[in-house]
């Protein structure tokens, strides 16, 4: 038997999914499913859009209207199925390299619109599908097949990019504090304008192997280490210090993009 | 409607399970262990406390809590 | 019925025509010289419950006019040379993944920024092999603000009827020309609307009915989910890897514009009965042409035009009718003969071809032509 969550949201038929063991991405992928399940949102109606990139295979896995794009553009497309049908729940599915590199530009762009997208960011600080290159999120110092002698580049924090360009709502979890990250889905998908939550994963294959961060149990301990929710690190300033925040960064209500458009159309009839 | 913790047991589908170990180092009770081919296998269901953190951490849809009509 | 007189530039007339098809999307980014249709688009859309957006840059134009069409909205996103270098990856995309569109190239002199501001075509050769990989393209071209008008409404029809990206290659000539035209009533149009699955249907997004050589098109939120990708996929829409199955899907690809091929290619031939020489031109220098031929006739020289009206897919035996026919065939083009690299290759030396052409931001004219079409006598 399967369990009713993959009988209800998953294509059955496609599984199991073609992720690397220990990979964090099944993880948010469940995560993400779960939130759609307790949102109570009609399947036909939701859409999930995705780009190129080893996470971006997950709305293959989905049953839902599921677009798998070109490299990058998943936030440009996800905008113009959004405003051509405001009626449906369109989530889009993006890596680092792809939200943040190649699509850096529709991700602030889309943000600043507050268009009512919800975009799961799989973050696993490395292009995974072409073999381990360092991405825009790889930890300077650390070490990719495109930086053997150890990454020079800054790291993007992703969740502080989407907010600083315009998100009404951004929120940061880990594959290890599942829970949370389940939680903040779900606040994203219900909330109205763009919201995104970059679900920071495990890469034991490429990432862990070249930076000898162990097994992916290993990896998910490194999570339960680094991070620390954002209410204890503003209490306990000092629990924070050498470590990840996580929790919800921005959280407000603002005029949402297709609902403007509409009351322009409706301006028009008057 | 809500659903008793008595009617639910952990099930596994070992042909999904890739063996990462996962599920088997955060069960805070420590009622799963590897079989002999490298997948999850529960060895101690009386203490399993039914918690679902195996099926939240589960990268494979592996191992989940499900209704024990469906053995 | 009353007649509706307009004055109207070329790319105003093209967002005319593509109202009336029933557009009802418009997504782009401003780039001379084809930003009139993004501000016509802007002001009109709404007026008409559409939607027109104004994305971040070039490769989200065409990819959000991509994501409007798989909701069964009718889409289009206009350019000119450099945004058409930008959109082409997702050209492709739509080709494979067979979502309608139109894609307006309004050509400017290139290569590179070039001449923002005046006349090329230069990007004939890229409107058909522009994006990577083997793929079949429709691309259509006009020479007057009317024909504009009519090949936009052509283009939405081509589009959804073959479920493919068009490309409507026009240029600056015709985008900024204004000319006098009559707009018909909708009624009298043949406008061509998307064929959807019945509900209730076991759907398969990729799967062809009986004799038909395009599938049925769900939107997307009518109750069919199913995947589309770029990858080769099978007739569920799944990425396949299987050689055979690619096989199966470019060849379908190729087929269903192939096997149409009648039905998508026009063109115009004009004094060609009885010719003894021809021009070959097409686009805003194909009018250059035509005062050619007609002042080269009132001289008594036995020459006709044949202008393209349908680029690709390529009027092979019509051109190659003609080659048997003339002794000499003078493309006139602006650019350095990517046409006429095409017009060699179909007439297999059957006739002399010869070329008049440039690049440097000037329009042919009628003088011109005809000195070059003089050598040859």
């Amino acid at each position: 038997m399967n369990n009713p969550l993959v009988e209800n949201y998953f294509r059955v038929d496609k599984l199991p999914h073609i992720w690397c063991p220990g990979c964090g991405h099944g993880i948010i992928m469940s995560a993400i499913a779960r939130a759609i399940e307790k949102s109570g949102l009609d399947k036909d109606k939701v859409c999930i859009v995705s780009g190129i990139g080893c996470s971006s295979r997950a709305p293959g896995y989905m049953d839902f209207n599921t677009l798998h794009t070109t490299h990058g553009r998943a936030l440009a497309f996800a905008t113009g199925v959004k405003l051509a049908n405001p009626e449906l729940e369109v989530i889009v599915i993006a890596g680092d390299g792809d939200l943040s590199a190649i699509g850096g530009n529709h991700l602030i762009h889309a943000a600043r619109r507050n268009i009512n997208l919800t975009t799961i960011c799989f973050n696993n600080n490395i292009y995974g599908m072409t073999g381990g290159q360092y991405s825009p999120t790889t930890a300077t110092g650390d070490k990719g097949t495109t930086a053997p002698y150890g990454n020079i580049d800054r790291p993007f924090d992703i969740t502080q990019l989407a907010a600083g360009a315009g998100a009404t709502y951004a929120a940061k979890a880990t594959v290890y504090h599942v829970n949370q990250l389940q939680k903040y889905i779900e606040a994203a998908i219900g909330h109205k304008g763009f919201s995104m939550v970059e679900a920071v994963s495990v890469c034991p294959t490429y990432y862990g192997r070249k930076n000898k961060k162990g097994s992916a149990v290993d990896m998910m301990n490194w999570l339960k280490d680094s991070f620390v929710d954002m209410k204890i690190a503003e209490k306990m300033p000092e629990k924070a210090v050498g470590k990840f925040v996580m929790g919800e960064y921005v959280n407000k209500v603002e005029p949402e993009y297709t609902e403007l458009y509409d009351q322009v159309i409706e301006r028009l009839k008057g | 409607m809500a659903v008793s913790k008595d009617d639910l047991m952990v099930h596994i589908k070992e042909e999904w399970c890739k063996g990462c170990g996962i599920c088997i180092a955060y069960c805070p009770k420590k009622v799963l262990g590897f079989n002999e081919h490298g997948k999850v296998s529960m060895l101690d269901r009386d203490n399993c406390i039914k918690c679902g953190m195996c099926e939240m951490r589960c990268p494979d849809f592996a191992i989940f809590l499900g209704g024990k009509e469906n053995v | 019925m009353s007649k509706v007189i307009k004055f109207l530039q070329g790319n105003e007339a093209c967002v005319e025509g593509a109202l009336m098809a029933g557009m009802r999307f418009y997504s782009g980014y401003p780039i001379t010289p084809s930003t009139e249709i993004a501000e016509l688009s802007s002001e009109k859309l709404p007026k008409v419950g559409g939607k027109f957006i104004q994305m971040e840059d070039e490769i989200a134009g065409i990819a959000a006019a991509i994501g409007a069409s798989l909701t069964g909205k009718k889409a289009m996103t206009a350019t000119s040379g450099p945004g058409f270098s930008l959109k082409q990856e997702n050209i492709g995309y739509a080709a494979i993944a067979e979502i309608p569109l139109v894609v307006v190239n309004v050509q400017r002199g290139g290569p590179s920024t070039g001449l923002p501001t005046s006349p090329g075509q230069g990007d004939v050769m890229q409107a058909k092999w522009g994006t990577h990989g083997d793929h079949p393209v429709i691309c259509l071209t006009p020479d007057s603000v009317k024909e504009t008008f009519d090949l936009t409404i052509r283009a939405f029809n081509l589009a959804e009827k073959y479920r493919t990206p068009v490309i409507l290659l026009t240029d600056e000539i015709t985008g900024h020309m204004r000319e006098k035209i009559e707009i018909p009533e909708v009624s009298e149009l043949e406008i061509y609307d998307r064929v959807m699955p019945e509900k209730g249907a076991d759907y398969k997004a990729y799967r062809l009915d009986e004799g038909d050589l395009v599938p049925k098109m769900a939107p997307f939120g009518s109750g069919f989910r199913y995947h589309v990708t770029g990858l080769m996929h099978d007739e569920t829409g799944f990425p396949s890897n299987s050689t055979e199955n690619a096989d199966v899907l470019i060849k379908r690809l190729m087929g269903k514009i192939e096997a149409n091929k009648e039905d998508i290619i026009t063109y115009e031939a004009y004094e060609t009965d009885d010719a003894e020489y021809l021009i070959l031109s097409y686009g805003g220098t194909a009018r250059t042409a035509k005062a050619a031929v007609k002042k080269l006739r009132a001289e008594g020289i036995k020459v006709g035009l044949f202008r393209l009206i349908t680029v690709w897919p390529f009027p092979e035996e019509q051109v190659r009718a003609l080659s048997e026919q003339v002794k000499d065939i003078l493309v006139a083009e602006l650019n350095f003969g990517q046409i006429k690299l095409e017009v060699e290759r179909v007439v297999k030396g059957n006739a002399n071809v010869r070329l008049c052409g440039k690049a440097n931001g000037e329009i042919l004219t009628p003088e011109e032509l005809m000195k070059a079409f003089k050598e040859v006598l």
